[in-house]
């Protein structure tokens, strides 16, 4: 049952849904992609930006985005700190790939249970005036709920990309992993730029989480499915590159919400997976390498 | 202990484990003890692949739901014995560890620990779409109603998994004082160099994947039975994913023996808890644990022991 | 006339836009002693990365004893009888020393776990003299002795190609005259050495023959003397 509408609307949804993957994976792309962080927590930490965000919206009636843009800085504080214990225990000693994987994996799922301990496994929402609303462009609905995290989403990236290309701070984010040399030459110390870094990459969980409640209820485990998609993007979004993640994302969400369309929403986890093994298999140095 | 001494004493724990389900009537530490020993198999797999050869697997419990659902499977369409079963589970997930490593292994390790976090999630999608099988809502396993020389299901069930504990620490300490062994240890340590030497690096651990994939199914094999009810959600709970990593970590991954005791220390205590607290705060607690153990002893209660005791030689 | 042991044919090897290598041949002789030598960054390592597998070229080709090696795997590279050191030392860091070479001993030279090995790993160390350190964690081990190791492990492969990439760097004088004494002792046994250094004196009082690299390109080779007296390579030394 193919029909033109059902394509567009599917494009478009797909687009929104691929803005939204952008902010999920931003994080990750500094991380991973950057510092050379294997953050698997990172998903774990945008359900806790969607809690809190609920949390105060459910307080306060604050706006679920607004509430997500407060808490930026003491994400960024609880970014600065992980990086230093994990600088401290694993980087330092050069024991990162074994244990590092397992102090991530463990504070994934410590938040994941404190979660569920403190809310319990239900599904929570948030109010909004916005959600709930949508906007017709000829044929194509476009429900707010996905429209707002899609336009946060690009004023994220377009805001990181000019921190990273103007700022002198963002410059030495970028060359951290790779020139040692052209960092020292700049005067600018590793681990305090990476510390730096790392922060910022979990301040975006904040912001990302805010977004993920706006669009639909959240429940503590819903961050196991973004594993498989952001690293996906990270990867095949060329490792660090910002302008890539945002592509490699927009690429998923179409692909998802084609799939989800046309063979059952289902399939959509199936769909990550293969994206994934094309990222790592077919391409490890990304569509977009460095 | 002494080297000479580990198959007897192996062959006089399994003895015993049958000897004490002849005297003790109770099932319930039976019940308990099957959890225990199966988290053994488990977190001595994990260590096959984790531990020795230094690639992180997240999985674990993809591996034990394939094996476990291999079962139902099986059951199912042929009502076959459990012997059947443990081999044909041990092969499928064999075959599932050979494939994720021969996909992934090329590439750096940090891949394959995402590979193995996202096939559990397709994995686990796939079994809750395939009907057969129970689906989403599960399925019932009727248990075979008598047994050989035991006088309940439980208990011949806890035997078996006795043995199949000795069995996979057998393997693994076989494993750890073999030429491949060493060739894992030289990958973990560094993969270059071990190449260079002369490893075959690739081949090995595509070995490793599957020795650690095959105990892991072992392991979910005749668990269709012990529970009777069967459910992705709890096949696939993550409780195993997190012990399978947290047993070795804490008890010190260098060694065979560091696994087993994480998992007779962790399992044993999760088992006395479960009945106190609840469950969430229970893995909660397994969490805090594993990472207070990577950042404060990173080789684990075995590493400490043999460090205390080496300091106590000194004096 | 015998094949030469190694020919490397227009070795090509980039990295995205950069050319570490740019068409290097080099043919060495069985038996030779052979200098590799080039200012930082001139491709030194990147050529030894391709002769020993770990890095795959990008154009060219590599012959072993006759035979085509271009596309083997390093260890099998490694069990045709091409053994190396690092740069930088990577010895295995959870074994002792002895463990270190077993490695080598047991997949390279094919030798089975026995009497036979324990004699080897005795035999290997007493020559770079690290026999007090064999059951000593290599973790533990100073800078000078990992270098020792690096080069024990590397003879433990048994090879007939011995390529050593700067282990003399940071070696007190006597420390390098010891290991040069090891190379020409392994080579009077008929092994052919590569050596990759920067300590001149040493390259020069070694090496037969010698190729300099400069910027990817191999720009002279040579007798000593010749190489000493080669303006092009004073200028990539020295600069305009």
């Amino acid at each position: 049952m193919f029909t033109f509408d059902l394509l567009a609307n599917a494009i478009v949804a797909g687009v929104l849904l691929g803005g939204f993957y952008t902010a999920v994976s931003l994080g990750l792309t500094i991380a991973f992609g950057r510092l050379d962080v294997v953050n698997i927590a990172h998903p774990a930490f945008v359900i806790l930006g969607s809690y809190t965000a609920y949390m105060v919206n459910a307080a306060f009636g604050v706006d679920p985005v607004l509430a997500g843009l407060a808490f930026t800085p003491a994400f960024f504080a609880i970014g600065v700190g992980i990086y230093r214990v994990y600088h401290a225990s694993f980087e330092r000693r050069g024991d990162e790939s074994l244990r590092g994987l397992a102090f991530f994996f463990g504070l994934m799922f410590i938040v994941e249970v404190a979660l569920i301990l403190v809310y319990g496994v239900d599904y929570r929402l948030v109010d909004a005036p916005y959600i709930g609303a949508t906007v017709s462009f000829g044929f194509v609905g476009v429900p707010m709920r996905m429209l707002v995290p899609f336009a946060l989403a690009l004023i994220m990236t377009i805001a990181l990309q000019q921190y990273f290309v103007r700022t002198f701070m963002g410059r030495a984010i970028m060359a951290v992993s790779q020139d040692r040399l052209a960092l020292q030459l700049m005067g600018a110390d590793p681990t305090r730029v990476k510390q730096l870094a790392f922060g910022i990459a979990l301040a975006t969980a904040s912001l990302a989480g805010a977004m993920l409640i706006v669009i639909g209820p959240v429940e503590p485990s819903m961050g196991r499915l973004y594993i498989g998609r952001v690293f996906a993007i990270v990867v095949l979004g060329g490792m660090g590159s910002v302008g890539g993640t945002l592509i490699a994302a927009l690429l998923l969400g179409v692909i998802e919400s084609l799939t989800a369309t046309f063979y059952g929403p289902s399939w959509a986890p199936a769909v990550a997976f293969g994206f994934l093994l094309f990222a790592l298999a077919v391409r490890p140095q990304g569509l977009f390498g460095r | 202990m002494a080297a000479k001494a580990f198959w007897p004493v192996a062959i006089a724990l399994i003895l015993a484990a049958i000897g004490l389900t002849q005297l003790l009537a109770n099932e319930y530490y039976f019940f308990a003890a099957y959890v225990v020993l199966q988290f053994v198999v488990l977190a001595t797999a994990w260590n096959i692949l984790g531990g020795y050869t230094g690639y992180v697997n997240f999985g674990s419990a993809a591996f034990f739901a394939v094996g476990a659902y291999c079962s139902v499977a099986l059951i199912k369409a042929f009502d076959a014995p459990l012997p059947v079963l443990i081999l044909a589970a041990g092969a499928v997930s064999g075959l599932i560890g050979l494939a994720t490593g021969y996909l992934t292994l090329r590439l750096k390790g940090v891949y394959f620990a995402i590979a193995t976090l996202a096939l559990a999630i397709v994995l686990e999608t796939f079994i809750t779409n395939w009907d057969f099988v129970g689906g989403a809502s599960g399925t019932f396993v009727l248990r075979p109603k008598e047994v050989w020389l035991f006088d309940s299901y439980i208990k011949f069930l806890f035997a078996v998994m006795m043995v199949l504990a000795v069995a996979a620490v057998g393997i693994a300490r076989s494993i750890e004082r073999s030429k491949l062994g060493r060739g894992l240890a030289a990958i973990r340590d560094d993969e270059v160099a071990a190449e260079c030497m002369g490893v075959p690096t690739l081949r090995l651990k595509l070995l490793a994947t599957t020795i650690s994939g095959t105990l892991m199914g072992v392991a979910g094999a005749p668990y269709p039975y012990y529970v009777t009810y069967l459910d992705p959600l709890s096949a696939f709970n993550l409780s195993y994913a997190v012990n399978a990593i947290a047993m070795p970590m804490i008890g010190g991954t260098m060694t065979w023996l560091g696994p087993v005791v994480g998992a007779l220390l962790l399992g044993t205590a999760q088992q006395v808890a479960t009945v106190t607290i609840s469950s969430e705060l229970n893995l909660l607690i397994v969490g805090v644990m594993l990472v207070g153990f990577v950042i404060l002893a990173p080789e684990g209660i075995v590493g400490l022991v043999r460090k205390t005791i080496r300091r106590g030689r000194r004096r | 006339m015998n094949p030469p042991l190694l020919q490397i044919q227009d070795m090509t090897k980039r990295f995205g836009g950069f050319t570490a290598l740019d068409q290097v041949t080099i043919e060495i002789a069985r038996g030779a002693r052979f200098g590799l030598i080039g200012p930082n960054g001139s491709g030194k390592t990147t050529l030894i990365n391709c002769v020993s597998g770990v890095l795959a070229p990008d154009g060219g080709t590599i012959r072993f004893d006759g035979t085509d090696i271009t596309t083997l795997k390093a260890h099998r590279r490694t069990r045709l009888g091409i053994a190396r050191g690092f740069q930088i030392p990577k010895p295995f860091a959870s074994m002792t020393v002895r463990e270190n070479l077993a490695v080598p001993l047991e997949y390279a030279a094919g030798a089975r776990i026995g009497p036979g090995i324990e004699d080897e790993v005795g035999e290997i160390l007493a020559m770079v003299g690290l026999e007090e350190k064999a059951e000593a964690n290599a973790a533990g081990l100073t800078q000078i002795e990992m270098r020792k190791l690096e080069l024990a492990r590397a003879l433990a492969a048994k090879p007939v190609l011995l390529i050593s990439d700067e282990a003399m760097a940071g070696l007190s004088s006597t420390e390098v005259d010891d290991i040069l004494a090891i190379l020409l002792i392994l080579n009077e046994r008929g092994i052919t050495v590569i050596m990759i250094e920067h300590i001149m004196r040493a390259v020069m009082r070694f090496s037969e023959r010698i190729a300099v690299l400069d910027a990817g390109r191999k720009i002279a080779e040579g007798t000593p003397e010749e190489i000493l007296r080669d303006a092009g390579v004073e200028r990539a030394y020295l600069g305009e």
